[in-house]
């Protein structure tokens, strides 16, 4: 019944909030400011893993170019504060802008094309980004990136940042909720399960995908305006491709077509990053071992395999759509 | 391997028997806390060798005195930072607010450096950068409490290279160099005095890192009729350059002038012929027959099997001289700005170049460097052997400071060429 | 100056034979079993390690290309067979799990050579330099030109005169119309994804000679491969030719007269490609 089905999404992500909520709302309490940092970042990377599931697991489009969108915010909010003595506040706005315009350009590029070629078209684009922050020296800093100026009087006590970060995140995750869980998202779910059968129903992909992508700019680009508050700090390796690749790693551990995956992705990988290094220099290793590992036995993620089993598993749609 | 902790009970033990042992006990026993050191240092990436030489430099020094400075054991937490600015402030956020360490040390890349440079501005770490040679540092955009000990700015040491140069009678000359700011600003350095000086600069090609192949280069350069060819590279880029220049021919044909990385043992350790003959400028130079650089040598080599590269030498010279400001300070470093305040107020007495070093006013240390050839030792090893020295080289050269600093910063466009 | 844009194009031909050489293994994987093996670079890279160590310890230049070839036709054979099994039928778990496997083979190397350059020792007759138009060319770089035409040639011959090449060839235009003809279908899968490691050994060998070998140096001959099967076209030996051809040329072009757009070079065309003819210039529709 579509009454159900309403109250079970809507109860699902209350489920999904308030877990948040608890469990990220409590840190600052027990842990010590370090670790609040720690869950800051998780925070914001979670949300670009959110943004690269909207179009992985709703659209049926992996992408590899989205660490390049999230970091084109940073850069112009880095830019705008630092170079351009403006407002925080107006930069993030402007950071938000730049990535939305940048992924409405790999949107119009990449709405024709998916599976690996829609891989490889996002990873030449996030590639030219990278590029062009490498050699536009003038207004990029080149290799040395961009000193951020520190942050807004409101926002320098961590704790204050932290929840602000919390207030965002949880903001975005309705937005992204509600987006994919409109009538426009449920045809791009459509779009992933049967291209050929929504084309003959008369659905135009291209633009569905085009315009899906364009949100994503939204998601990834607020996450890359808080990344620059955060890290004060900019340089070419904030958009290069091992920023995609994490991204999209982490919202596969977490659960392709879950979004609330992508905050379990987005804490596995950084603590274990923090727990690992601890002991090893070998983290590119266990990164790889954990892309193999995840891909041959658990390819749909950690809230994806929950669902699956609790859930009723049998009427569930495939949640990591590969196939073409 | 547990490398990250280079404390152990063993320090402890010789601290308290040491204390036991003399006549006032009470004021060794007053600090025993472990002094917490963060090195950073790329150990994976494109420059992973030379980071690996940085941790190996820093703790052969600390090891040679038991772990123990001032009475105090210490402890080194050695952090990989990539080569990636945004990793290196993830460690050094981490070093700092939960190793809770006394201060940070190292990285490699001017914008790794850069980057956590502008993270202890805000709260006030001492961090020691032996390597990191960003020229506004320690000039233009100096903070007070990221210090270069035992290093130097990029456009510091092809000054005199430049100047002799001139005098082997080089009057044209063109220059290759990595396309980023430590590259514009060694090139600078040369190219601005060498002009000055009457030569020509004839052309100037700027390679982005990473360049595997330079044919393109060295195909411009063969035809560009000139005395000779200053080259900045580092790491990788040095090795293949060299390789195809040889390859192409070149070597023997067109004198090569190198900036100080470009002919670093870290490089040409795995080199052959090609590298022979090449002439440099630095502060260091492995093959030199003074006294304690020997004794560096030597005991560098015995305990690594190779020979030190300038990551190596740095970052022993550069815990060497705080080591120096601790024990003048009986172990308290715990007033962080006495404690700064120390450390630029002094000197390096003894380090392996055999001479003293000390600051300049701007916080820049002030070295005699050698112009150096690569020789082939008895061994049958490359390395840089000093053929003149030039005494007392600052980061602003024959210049008058202020006036110096009035011009731009140095960049592709602008590299000080006199019309 | 004549003399000059002679020997850049040279060089931009003697780097598109290197390209070619990996490329085309990584092609064949590509067009046959529709697998983009991002550890491909790898391979590369780990095959000229090896090829360094065996031609240092033996002395022989052949040794060393033929017991990298060799090595890395195993480890594809491990990927292949190993790991590529329990991900087949899902093409983006196969790119994503290849990725895996080349940080993990990145790390190894790591660890087992460090992270100094090398460069693989090549036989007396190879090294110095001849005249060329008037200039010196480095004999080893014309050696790298000779080889990529008989790989060509080679590879010509065994897709178009021989049984393999013919399965492989049908495989890449319908592979379930040559399984339901009979022909164990897998087995050729196999041997072409060995053969297309092995070229991929072969370059290491063959460019870490000249271009050395380095902890990042392969992803940049991966970024390289990847624009060179894009622009060329999936699964045509030609395309391969050409695509290296372009990316070759247009790399050292761009680095002399655009030294500012240098990745754009590469990264643009490639884009352009996939956005509006994803199949490349002789690439076939499935």
């Amino acid at each position: 019944m579509f009454a159900d089905k309403v109250l079970r999404n809507n109860s699902r992500l209350l489920i999904g909030l308030v877990t948040i909520l608890v469990v990220f709302g409590s840190l600052p309490l027990i842990t010590s400011n370090y670790q609040v940092s720690v869950a800051n970042e998780i925070l914001i990377f979670a949300v670009l893993a959110m943004s690269i599931d909207v179009l992985a697991g709703y659209a049926g489009r992996t992408s590899l170019g989205h660490g390049s969108i999230f970091g084109l915010s940073t850069y112009v909010v880095i830019y705008w504060t630092s170079v351009m003595g403006g407002s925080a506040w107006l930069g993030i706005l402007l950071g938000i802008m730049a990535a939305t315009m940048l992924a409405a350009v790999f949107g119009l590029l990449a709405a024709r094309v998916s599976g690996v070629y829609f891989l490889l078209l996002t990873l030449a684009l996030g590639m030219i980004v990278w590029g062009v922050t490498l050699r536009w020296t003038s207004v990029s800093g080149g290799e040395n990136g961009l000193r951020g100026v520190g942050r807004p009087a409101l926002l320098i006590d961590p704790v204050t940042f932290y929840y602000v970060t919390l207030g965002i995140v949880l903001a975005i995750s309705i937005l992204v909720w509600r987006f994919v869980h409109s009538p426009f998202g449920l045809t791009l779910r459509g779009i992933r399960d049967s291209e050929s059968r929504m084309a003959s129903l008369g659905f135009g992909t291209p633009l569905h995908v085009f315009i899906a992508f364009t949100m994503t700019g939204v998601f990834a680009g607020t996450a890359g305006a808080v990344y620059a508050l955060f890290n004060n700090f900019v340089s070419p390796s904030t958009v290069q491709l091992s920023q995609s690749v994490e991204g999209l790693l982490m919202a596969i551990i977490g659960g392709i077509g879950t979004l609330f995956g992508a905050f379990i992705g987005s804490a596995a990988i950084i603590l274990l990053e923090n727990f690992v290094s601890q002991y090893t220099d070998r983290w590119q290793m266990v990164l790889g071992l954990m892309f193999i590992g995840t891909m041959i036995f658990f390819p749909e993620g950690v809230l994806g395999a929950y669902r699956r089993l609790f859930r009723g598993g049998g009427k569930r749609k495939k949640q990591f759509k590969v196939e073409e | 391997m547990d490398r990250r902790r280079f404390l152990t009970s063993t320090g402890a033990v010789l601290t308290l028997s040491a204390a036991g042992s003399l006549a006032a006990p009470s004021i060794l026993r007053a600090q025993n806390a472990p002094i917490r050191i963060g090195l950073m240092a790329p150990l994976s990436g494109v420059v992973a060798a030379g980071g690996r030489e940085i941790v190996e430099g820093f703790n052969m020094f600390w090891e040679e005195r038991d772990n123990t400075i001032g009475g105090r054991p210490v402890e080194v937490i050695v952090e990989d930072d990539a080569g990636n600015p945004d990793t290196s402030l993830q460690k050094a956020r981490r070093l700092v607010e939960q190793e809770k360490v006394d201060f940070l040390f190292g990285n490699l890349l001017a914008n790794t450096g850069l980057a956590v440079a502008n993270y202890v501005k805000d709260n006030g770490t001492p961090y020691f950068i032996p390597v990191i040679a960003a020229d506004d540092l320690t000039q233009r955009q100096r903070i007070r409490n990221v210090i270069r000990v035992a290093g130097y700015t990029a456009s510091q040491m092809p000054r005199p290279l430049a100047d002799w140069a001139l005098k082997q009678g080089y009057k044209r000359v063109a220059t290759v160099a990595q396309d980023y700011a430590f590259g514009h600003e060694q090139c600078a350095g040369f190219a601005q005095v060498f002009s000055q000086g009457g030569g020509e600069v004839v052309g100037q090609l700027w390679n982005p890192l990473n360049t595997a192949d330079f044919s393109p280069y060295i195909g411009q350069l063969a035809s560009m009729n000139v005395d000779a060819i200053f080259a900045m590279e580092l790491g990788a880029d040095a090795s293949r350059f060299m390789k195809q220049y040889s390859d192409f021919g070149l070597k023997g044909n067109i004198p090569l002038l190198g900036a100080q990385n470009f002919t670093d043992q870290s490089v040409i350790r795995t080199l052959g012929e090609e590298c022979e003959g090449i002439v440099s400028s630095a502060h260091f130079a492995e093959g030199s027959d003074n006294p304690e650089t020997r004794k560096f040598v030597e005991t560098y080599k015995a305990r690594y099997n190779k020979l030190p590269s300038l990551y190596g030498f740095s970052h022993y010279s550069g815990a060497l001289w705080v080591a120096q400001v601790i024990e003048s300070l009986n172990g308290d470093i715990s007033n962080r700005e006495a404690f700064i305040d120390a450390v630029l107020a002094s000197e390096l007495p003894n380090s392996p170049l055999g001479s003293a070093v000390k600051f300049d006013e701007y916080g820049n240390p002030v070295y005699d460097v050698y112009i150096r050839k690569v020789e082939k030792n008895a061994e049958g090893q490359y390395w840089n052997v000093p053929i003149e020295t030039y005494p007392q080289v600052s980061q602003f050269w024959t210049y008058d400071p202020e006036e110096y600093l009035k011009q731009p910063v140095f960049s592709r466009d602008y590299q000080g060429i006199k019309q | 100056m004549g003399s000059l844009n002679f020997i850049q194009f040279l060089n931009g031909m003697t780097l598109a034979s290197l390209l070619f050489i990996v490329a085309s293994g990584f092609t064949l994987i590509f067009g046959l079993l529709r697998i983009v093996n991002l550890a491909h670079g790898a391979l590369y890279l780990f095959g000229g390690y090896i090829g360094y160590s065996i031609a240092g310890m033996t002395g022989s230049f052949m040794l060393g290309i033929l017991g990298s070839m060799a090595f890395i036709a195993l480890l594809g054979l491990i990927l292949d067979a190993g790991l590529l099994r329990f991900v087949r039928g899902y093409e983006l778990r196969q790119v994503l799990l290849t990725l895996g496997v080349a940080f993990v083979l990145n790390d190894i190397a790591l660890v087992i050579w460090g992270g100094d350059t090398f460069s693989v020792p090549v036989p007396e007759i190879l090294r110095g330099a001849v005249q060329v138009a008037g200039s010196y060319y480095p004999k080893y770089r014309l050696f790298v030109l000779v080889l990529g035409v008989v790989v060509f040639a080679a590879l010509w011959l065994m897709l178009n005169r021989t049984r393999l090449g013919a399965l492989i060839r049908a495989g890449v235009d319908d592979a379930e119309m040559v399984e339901a003809m009979g022909i164990n279908i897998r087995r050729v899968f196999l041997a072409t994804f060995m053969l297309g490691s092995a070229l991929a050994g072969l370059g290491g060998t063959v460019g870490g000679a000249f271009l050395t070998l380095y902890p990042t140096a392969d992803s940049e001959i991966l970024v390289f491969s990847l624009a060179v099967v894009i622009i060329g076209g999936r699964g045509s030996l030609v395309g391969v030719a050409v695509g290296a051809l372009l990316v070759g040329l247009l790399n050292t072009i761009g680095q002399v007269m655009f030294p500012e757009l240098a990745y754009f070079v590469i990264f643009g065309p490639m884009a352009i490609i996939l956005a509006f003819r994803p199949l490349g210039l002789f690439g076939r529709a499935m």
